[in-house]
């Protein structure tokens, strides 16, 4: 029985290491120019997380091997130096890589959430609703129209809630369903929710935020990589959430600088 | 007016002698209030800080102006508490009986309180100062109702004969928290309400 | 030295007294059990139903067209029902089956015997206690029955989707309320049944039973309770103030300007993040409530079937402690991304990581109390054995999520899913599996089989690597939870990989059935049990199983050994903690 376990923990231990260091399920590829560092965080974690799983199941399985089907006359054995090496082994092992860990992840994360967007930043605004995502661009004018809750309507398509009519400000604002943006252009988001909280995750741009009823949430990043990725919404809001999703579309600058101005000109 | 306490715990089979201090039964009491004194603080601990933040979130904090009454109330709280050590110290039901009558109308005065408020149009929903003052005032009276009904049962236990001092000692403890705790609520509401 | 002596119960008569509203601490200990027992298969069979439609959302779940005609009409799950299943499933699983087995349900019937006391310190609030708690679990399951079904909002309720009212979808009316309440309920049980953990072990210890003495599970146990006092006791008015939100026109947690299904909501000034702080205050220590007495079970069945000293007590306690006290430093690793201050990410992050250090020492104390050890392979050693496996599982993902930085990508993923699953899912499970089959002769006077025992374990055992191991893949793939269908693009490469699990999860599930034969057979046919059949040390091994009423036939015994005896020479290699000098 000893023997079935030890064999069943290290086929386990193996069989599943194996298959994150093969990545045969893993993140995408990365679009972002901070997201390098967040995919070293991760692999050097999954280095440390691999080494203390596979090393603490396989001395599991050998110590049950080595000690089961004793004979009463064994003697029992005591480990060496008692707990002190457990006590030692642990602090200072695991206290290291802690150390290491936060002193470089907290920079990674300082970088993301904690640093303010270049300057220049393309200012996009989001609203997140029960069960969509919608993006507005400020227009010629460079200003964005300030936003009415009472004026917001989803069958007229009001989405932000914009007062066009008394808000001159309001008249050339772009709305849209999909965020568009150019590549290699820091872009920073202003994020709304109309109703409860929603969430804004782009795996490919290794960037997640909450959005919070109440609160304007900013978010800078800077696409690399032309193309069309999910945006989904990762906050528990509602029976349409799985249904929550819109499409970041990165374009090159001369198309994004087209498609903006065809969206102007259709206003 | 006296009373009996309990004859001396008999010993216990085998031989052994319980203390004398009352024996187990009765310590568990005090060790139970002091148990309930913390989880009570910590309850009024988040709510604390539940006020602060919301104080500090909204922008539409109006500050409460506590009826005067409050003052009264609490002067009749820390009354009864007085009774109520005078009671326990001699064992005298006077005392006990006191207490139980001004624990009696601290929540009348209370519930008066919430009435002048209501009259002001200071309703429970009307803004956020009110809100926390009514939850703190509630969840306070509610737990002072507790407390009466086990003084009401350490009443009864005196007249019967039965009453031990360990557990009067136990149930006078929750009393006094009692005060302790609404004078806390007083100087919260006072300075941040 | 204060005696074991309570009180001195005269035996209860009649059938209600002795079986129903007693306030023997072992009949509400049986009692918890059974209650975690109903919630147990309730909670599985929600699981299987999610677990059926996320694998073949187009297929009709076989029966539940007739049982739930709005939510599942002619089979097929809507995506509200699904969400309402899946908060149904976390609030039974974590409150009424993980806080209420290892702790409420082994630790009644077990810690008075553990310290030698009668009954527990104050045994008419212990049974007011179980009552309370079943009337919390009718509260919520009444959930199912009513207009517009259960909430939809996790087991977590963030606000305002919890706190406006139905405004806010299916089941978030009065399914919601009824949530509140229930929840609000079983933490005044909880803070009840804590009172008296903590007053018995530290007044009715019997005559020479010193803290130091205490058996593993028992140091668990009262620990757990302190934790639970202070954290259940944050979670309560946090639900007051939710209700208030609800049904008095409150604004706790409702900002103004919100805008749900075309309707401007009449709240003004509240924070959202309010309730996650008071929610996550309350729900970090909440896990350690649910792993600790698993712990301390493990550590306590360990040296038996080793037959040699657990290593080093003093630095499992000590352990014990520092995790109950970090434990709340760290809630605000939940809300990295929430929106609060970036600057507490790194704050929050630190003792989150600091917290494994006492958790690697105790897997390390484990594995080395088994070196040099003569091993005996029962089915209660082998969960115990499973469950330093699967926890080191468990812990070890949790490093990511513990990193700002890394949980960037992994919030929200079934990456998250995979981590609390194997530590709450399955650890704490394999600890409440572990105790059973150790204290089933105790508790019913009859063994187990061993046998089926050991199917058991080794069927779920694999089964439950096959259906958490491969929730790691999909969350560094990406996918996201809480979703109750794959419709985006990047997730149908993923969905054979979701089938896979579903069909381990359904076969798992399906294993438990032998346990639950075991169960029932053995306490109607089981053979009798001896006093000690596991030659163990702790005072419950000194009384006869079951125990009389007064548990030790009011002599209580004298201990002058610690629980840890095991290993020593000549033909008994173990002493007895209330062993004759």
């Amino acid at each position: 029985m000893g023997k079935l376990f030890a064999v069943v923990v290290t086929l386990i231990a193996l069989g599943s290491a194996a298959i994150f260091a093969l990545h045969i399920w893993w993140v995408p590829p990365d679009i972002s120019t901070h997201g390098s560092r967040i995919d070293r965080q991760l692999n050097e974690t999954m280095i440390v997380a691999g080494v203390l799983f596979v090393g603490a199941q396989l001395a599991l399985a050998f110590f049950v091997w080595r000690f089961s089907a004793r004979g009463t006359t064994d003697p029992i054995k005591s480990f060496p130096g008692g707990p002190t090496p457990m006590v030692v082994l642990a602090t200072v092992l695991v206290g290291a890589e802690i150390l290491v860990l936060t002193f470089v992840g907290s920079k990674v994360w300082a970088d993301v959430y904690q640093t303010p967007p270049a300057p220049g930043a393309l200012q996009i605004e989001v609203q997140a609703e029960q069960f969509a995502f919608y993006f507005r661009y400020a227009g010629t004018d460079g200003k964005f129209g300030a936003m009415h809750p009472e004026l917001m309507n989803d069958a007229t398509e009001n989405f932000f809630g914009l007062d066009p009519a008394n808000d001159t400000t309001a008249r050339d604002d772009i709305v849209v369903g999909s965020l568009v943006i150019p590549t290699g252009q820091p872009v920073e988001l202003r994020m709304h929710a109309k109703d409860v909280n929603h969430s804004f995750y782009v795996p490919e741009l290794r960037i997640q935020q909450d959005i919070v009823p109440g609160l304007v949430i900013p978010l800078h990043f800077t696409a690399t990589k032309p193309g069309k990725y999910e945006l989904v919404c990762t906050q528990l809001c509602g029976l349409g959430h799985y249904n929550m999703r819109a499409f970041v579309e990165v374009k090159t600058r001369a198309e994004f600088d087209q498609w903006l101005k065809e969206k102007a000109a259709a206003l | 007016m006296s009373t009996a306490m309990l004859p001396p715990p008999p010993t216990l089979p085998g031989g052994s002698v319980a203390t004398a201090a009352g024996g187990p039964e009765r310590r568990v009491a005090e060790t139970g209030v002091w148990i309930a004194i913390g989880t009570i603080s910590m309850s009024f601990a988040a709510l604390t800080s539940a006020l602060v933040v919301r104080q500090s979130s909204g922008a539409d904090w109006q500050h409460l102006h506590l009826p005067a009454l409050l003052y009264v109330n609490t002067l009749v709280l820390l009354f009864s508490s007085v009774t109520l050590e005078l009671s326990r110290r001699r064992l005298g039901s006077f005392g006990l009986h006191a207490t139980l009558i001004l624990g009696i109308l601290f929540l009348v005065g209370q519930g008066l309180a919430w009435r002048q408020l209501a009259a002001q149009n200071l309703h429970l929903a009307t803004g956020p100062s009110s809100a926390f003052f009514y939850v703190f005032t509630v969840l306070h009276a509610l737990h002072v109702l507790g407390g009466l009904g086990g003084l009401g049962l350490v009443e009864r236990r005196l007249a019967a004969g039965g009453l031990s001092r360990t557990t009067f000692k136990a149930a006078a403890l929750y009393w006094h928290f009692m005060a302790v705790l609404w004078l806390y609520l007083l100087t919260l509401l006072t300075i941040r309400g | 030295m204060t005696h074991g002596v309570a009180t001195s119960h005269a035996p209860p008569q009649g059938f209600l007294r002795r079986h129903v509203f007693s306030v023997d601490h072992k009949v509400i200990g049986r009692q918890y059990l059974d209650l975690a027992l109903v919630a147990v298969v309730t909670g599985m069979v929600l699981s299987w139903i999610m677990r059926f439609h996320l694998g073949w959302p187009e297929t009709p779940v076989p029966g539940l067209g007739k049982l739930a005609p709005t939510g599942a009409a002619g089979g097929i799950i809507t995506p509200e029902y699904y969400l309402a299943l899946m908060t149904m499933h976390g609030t039974i699983m974590v409150f009424f089956v993980l806080t209420t087995a290892p702790f409420a349900g082994f630790g009644n019937f077990f810690l008075p015997l553990h310290v030698g006391a009668e009954d527990m310190a104050f045994p008419r609030i212990n049974m007011t206690s179980f009552w309370v708690t079943l009337v919390a679990f009718l509260v919520l399951i009444s959930a199912f029955f009513v207009g517009d079904g259960p909430p939809l909002s996790g087991w977590t309720a963030y606000a305002p989707l919890s706190a406006v009212g139905k405004d806010a979808g299916p089941g978030q009316g009065v399914g919601q309320t009824l949530w509140a309440v229930s929840i609000g309920i079983f933490c005044v049980a909880q803070l009840l049944g804590s009172l008296n953990f903590i007053a018995t072990t530290l007044d009715l210890r019997t005559r020479g039973m010193s803290l130091a003495r205490l058996p593993f599970a028992t140091w668990a146990w009262f620990i757990t309770s302190v934790i639970g006092l202070i954290a259940f006791a944050v979670l309560m008015p946090a639900c007051i103030l939710l209700i208030l939100d609800r049904v008095a026109g409150t604004s706790f947690f409702i900002p103004a300007g919100l805008v749900i299904s075309d309707r401007l909501q009449p709240h003004a000034g509240g924070s959202p993040l309010l309730w996650q702080h008071l929610f996550w205050f309350f729900g970090h220590p909440e896990v350690y409530i649910a792993i600790l007495p698993g712990f301390g079970i493990v550590s306590q069945i360990l040296p038996v079937f080793a037959r040699k000293p657990l290593l080093g007590p003093r630095v499992l306690i000590v352990c014990l402690i520092a995790i109950a006290f970090l434990s709340y430093t760290v809630w605000g690793h939940h809300m990295f991304l929430s929106g609060m201050n970036p600057v507490s990410a790194t704050l929050f992050s630190v003792p989150t990581l600091v917290i494994t250090i006492p958790a690697t020492i105790i897997c390390l104390l484990w594995i080395g109390t088994l070196y040099g050890a003569r091993l005996r392979f029962t089915a209660a050693a082998l969960f115990a054995l499973g469950f330093v496996s699967v926890f080191v599982s468990g812990g070890i993902s949790g490093f990511f999520l513990a990193q700002p930085s890394t949980d960037i990508y992994l919030h929200g993923t079934y990456f998250v899913v995979a981590h609390f699953h194997f530590v709450m899912g399955v650890a704490a499970m394999f600890g409440i599996f572990a105790g059973t089959y150790f204290w089933f002769p105790k508790m019913f006077g009859r063994m187990m089989n061993e046998t089926l025992g050991k199917w058991h374990f080794w069927l779920t055992f694999i089964g439950v690597y096959c259906v958490f191991m491969p929730m790691h893949y999909l969350g560094l793939a990406g996918n996201v939870r809480r979703y109750s269908a794959f419709t985006d693009d990047y997730l149908q490469p993923l969905i054979p990989l979701h089938r896979f699990i579903t069909i381990a999860a359904l076969f798992t599930g399906a294993v438990q059935l032998i346990f639950l034969y075991n169960l029932i057979r053995s306490r109607l046919r089981g053979p009798v049990a001896p006093a000690n059949p596991w030659e163990a040390t702790s005072l419950e091994w000194s009384t006869s199983s079951p125990p009389p009423p007064d548990n030790f036939g009011g002599r209580p015994p004298v201990v002058t050994h610690g629980p840890n005896e095991f290993g020593g020479t000549g033909p008994r290699d173990y002493v007895m903690q209330a062993e004759p000098q």
